[in-house]
């Protein structure tokens, strides 16, 4: 019976990995909780990416839901996201906010003119400052904020059209019942 | 068309595999001869097979194929070749392929120096090495394949990621796969034994050197493992717990039992059960290591690959590997202890205890690296247990370890001298009280810079003593013998590595501060003066330069240029300057500008000052020595065939078989 101990331990440890391996499947490994959420956004105020010298800040965009969308010229999988938010901006019913993240104005200049923009602004953050008081990890990252300006949603990566029907479409959705 | 040759050589690989797994199997048990051959010639094929796949991946990487997928992700133009080399392991697909490609230089050695073995033995053995190789082959193709193509082919790919950028890399991965496939072949030999039902000494005498290359190779790459995360990561530590790292560094002390393990098995014939358990379990947590790191099943900073679906494959594999294993050790396992009896003061007992003492440390290891997801079973969350379980734990469990290792070599086998070892006692005792006492006076009354100390020359003079017992009663020539001069290098070692990390771990000052150019901080006895930031390019990154000039009373010591990296992607790294020295390391890490518009202004500096850190990597490159020495050994080579000799020694170990 003893010489059955390693075998019955081993057995029991593949199950854990199993269970492991299921429970990964369940969550979203990235899906990291954002403190922010249900939070009021963080205040900013950042120039426009094509007039410098006009600045965008939080109060000007109360009033009304929009998605901020943090893209940069140099990240791939921008490039993956930007076809998506093309054809489903318009659909979405929110304003699209481009954040132009870390990136120089010219090379996102370029880059938004080669690909075309959806966004109906897009603000610079070319230090990255004020990406520190959003948490954003990286680019791509999405946030719906709502009128008050609440973050209601928060996506890391690149929107898919899968993630844009399952998720940011309900999202959109709850917020259009609370305020008709 | 050539990934595509590639993907074919992979598939003729698995068929050649699966030939090499089962014909040679059928062979041993019906007697069949002709099956039986096919193990060499098989073993031989799928090598050749493997070899061009991996040849054919190297070279896409070198012409910038990017349509191939795995070379447009992991590789761009400006990339230089020597990491576009290393770029082949840099990531999953071709990690795994450099995995089976090792396995296949481990059977081919196998297969050619197994001719003396007796021919149903050898290929039993080279069949259990053919079953490993269908399981990983398959894996590639199936769920892996690194020539899947890309289309429309993009014009550059994406980069390696930056922190692999490090001549380190370049090594260690092939360095840790040597050592986890290496365990391969302990595991192949018993597998074949309780397949035969009998377990000659003769045999485990011809697995020795090949367990102890195993461990050598995986104590290189596990010591280029934590160099690289010192140097690299600019975390200035060199071991974090990380499970990554514990999925390397519990194979590692299990084959440090197994190595131990197998030198009584040889030499008293005792212990044959736990030499095989030992085997099986080495292995076993090597395929884990791969497991861990490949399934995503927890996640570091080094999993980066995950998918659900290599998950389940890979955890069929180790069900149908570790437990088919487990359960054949369970049905055939040797039942009567055999072997010469021994007294409790013995050279068997102290083996023991540090045989028991590794394999508890293992388990330890594995218990708090699975820890999060035994909380995630339990409804607990995730918790991770972290440094200080086992920085508590590990030092406490090494302890008998470190108290015992002078003497095991002093005690006879089976019964050992009590008087001998007494004023053996004595020696190192005074030799460890007298050097603390000195010590004490240089380390202002650090305890564990004391005890570390007080540890290493009881180690030390206990191996020394040894060495000159040696010297004055064993005629010249056959004092040190490779395996005798392995094993000592490999002790002495041990006393240098408890040094440095107890040296380094309590003497070591960090600091962390704002320097403006011109500015001055005091650490241990040097001064650091900052002398501003820069802008500098290499051949694919620029950087952030910082010029830091460090002085000791007046003199210049050393001039060193921290750097803060950005990738073409935008990834940034920190890349720390080091000022290596035999008694103390300078480190210096670039943190951030004060100032994000101004790099020529002030900067926050992470300064070190780490006292005997080399002598933590000098012990594991010594006990790495001491492996390889010790497996040259001429009485290792088989001088004759075993197949009717000895038997007085050949034991039926299965009774009650019919």
């Amino acid at each position: 019976m003893s010489r059955l101990l390693p075998f019955i331990g081993f057995m029991l440890l593949a199950a854990l990995f199993g269970f492991g391996i299921w429970w990964n499947t369940q969550h979203d490994p990235n899906a990291i909780p954002t403190p922010l959420l249900d939070k009021p956004a963080p205040a900013f105020n950042l120039p426009k990416l094509y007039e410098p010298t006009q600045t965008v800040s939080k109060a000007d965009l109360l009033g009304k839901p929009y998605l901020l969308n943090v893209f940069a010229s140099w990240c791939i999988e921008c490039g993956v996201e930007h076809p998506v938010l093309q054809a489903e901006g318009p659909t979405l019913g929110v304003q699209l906010v481009g954040y132009n993240y870390k990136d120089a104005p010219a090379d996102a200049k370029r880059w938004l003119a080669e690909h075309g923009s959806p966004y109906a602004v897009v603000i610079a953050d070319e230090p990255g400052q004020t990406a520190i008081d959003f948490g954003v990890y990286g680019a791509p990252e999405s946030f719906l904020i709502d009128a008050r300006g609440v973050i209601r949603y928060k996506h890391i990566g690149p929107l898919t059209p899968e993630v844009v029907a399952k998720e940011l479409k309900p999202a959109i959705a709850a917020l259009r019942k609370e305020t008709p | 068309m050539t990934p595509e040759l590639g993907q074919l050589a992979l598939i003729l690989a698995l068929l050649l595999a699966l030939a090499q797994g089962v014909l040679p199997l059928i062979g041993a048990w019906r007697g069949n001869r002709a099956l039986m051959a096919v193990a060499r010639p098989a073993a031989a094929g799928q090598a050749v097979f493997v070899a061009i796949a991996f040849g054919i991946l190297v070279w896409a990487f070198l012409r910038f194929d990017f349509s191939v997928q795995y070379v447009a992700d992991n590789s761009n133009l400006e990339l230089p070749w020597y990491y576009r080399i290393a770029a082949v392991w840099g990531a999953h697909e071709g990690s795994l392929l450099l995995w089976i490609m090792i396995l296949n230089v481990w059977t081919v050695a196998l297969a050619a120096f197994s001719q003396k073995l007796p021919e149903v033995f050898a290929s039993r053995v080279l069949a259990v090495m053919g079953l490993v190789a269908v399981g990983f082959l398959a894996f590639i193709i199936f769920t892996s394949n690194p020539f899947g193509r890309l289309l429309p082919m993009p014009g550059d790919g994406a980069d390696l990621n930056p922190v692999l950028q490090d001549p380190g890399m370049t090594f260690h991965p092939p360095m840790l796969y040597m050592g986890y496939v290496g365990f391969s072949v302990a595991f192949a030999f018993s597998i074949a034994a309780l397949l035969g039902g009998e377990l000659e000494q003769a045999w485990v005498r011809w697995a020795r050197p090949w367990t102890n290359v195993a461990w050598a190779f995986l104590t290189c790459g596990i010591v280029a493992g934590s160099w690289w995360a010192y140097a690299e990561l600019g975390w200035g530590g060199w071991w974090f717990w990380d499970p990554v790292e514990n999925a390397s560094f519990m194979p590692w002390l299990v084959g440090l039992a197994l190595i131990h393990a197998q030198a009584i098995t040889e030499k008293r014939g005792s212990l044959r059960a736990w030499t095989i358990l030992l085997s099986i379990f080495a292995f076993s947590l090597s395929l884990l290591g791969t497991f861990l790191v490949r399934s995503g099943v927890l996640t570091s900073v080094h999993a980066f690959a995950s998918d659900p679906r290599r998950g389940v494959f890979i955890l069929a594999f180790l069900t149908i590997i570790v437990g088919g294993s487990l359960l054949l050790y369970a049905l055939r396992a040797p039942k009567v202890a055999a072997g010469k009896p021994f007294n409790l003061l013995s050279r068997e007992t102290a083996m023991l205890i540090g045989n028991l003492m590794f394999a508890v440390a293992a388990a330890m290891v594995l218990l708090g690296t699975l820890f999060p997801l035994i909380g995630d079973a339990l409804h607990m969350g995730r918790i991770s247990v972290g440094p200080p379980y086992f920085g508590f734990l590990f030092p406490l469990l090494m302890l008998p370890v470190v108290l015992l290792l002078p003497f095991g070599p002093f005690l006879r086998w089976g019964k050992g001298d009590a008087g001998m070892l007494k004023s053996m006692l004595l020696r190192v005792t005074i030799a460890a009280l007298a050097c603390a006492i000195v010590a004490a006076f240089f380390v202002d009354g650090h305890m564990k810079a004391i005890v570390g100390v007080a540890a290493a020359v009881w180690i030390g003079v206990g191996v020394l003593l040894y060495a000159y017992k040696r010297w004055r009663e064993v005629p010249r020539g056959r004092r040190y013998p490779a395996e005798m001069a392995g094993m000592l290098l490999a002790h002495f070692g041990v006393a240098v590595f408890v040094v440095g990390v107890l040296l380094s771990e309590s003497l070591s000052v960090t600091s962390d501060v704002r320097m403006a150019p011109g500015q001055t901080q005091h650490i241990g006895s040097y001064d650091f003066r900052f002398d501003g930031a820069h802008r500098t390019t290499g051949p694919n990154w620029r950087a952030d330069q910082g010029v830091v000039t460090v002085t000791r009373d007046g003199k210049d010591i050393a001039v060193m240029h921290p750097q803060k990296r950005t990738y073409p992607r935008g990834q940034v790294q920190t890349e720390s300057a080091v000022d290596a020295g035999i008694t103390r390391d300078l480190y210096v890490a670039l943190g951030e500008p004060m100032d994000a518009g101004n790099i020529a202004g002030a900067w926050s500096l992470r300064l070190y000052y780490k006292p005997f850190v080399r002598w933590i990597w000098a012990g594991g490159l010594l006990m790495m020595l001491g492996g390889f020495v010790c497996a040259a050994d001429k009485r290792f080579r088989l001088k004759r065939t075993v197949t009717r000799a000895e038997p007085a020694i050949e034991t039926r170990l299965q009774e009650t078989r019919a």
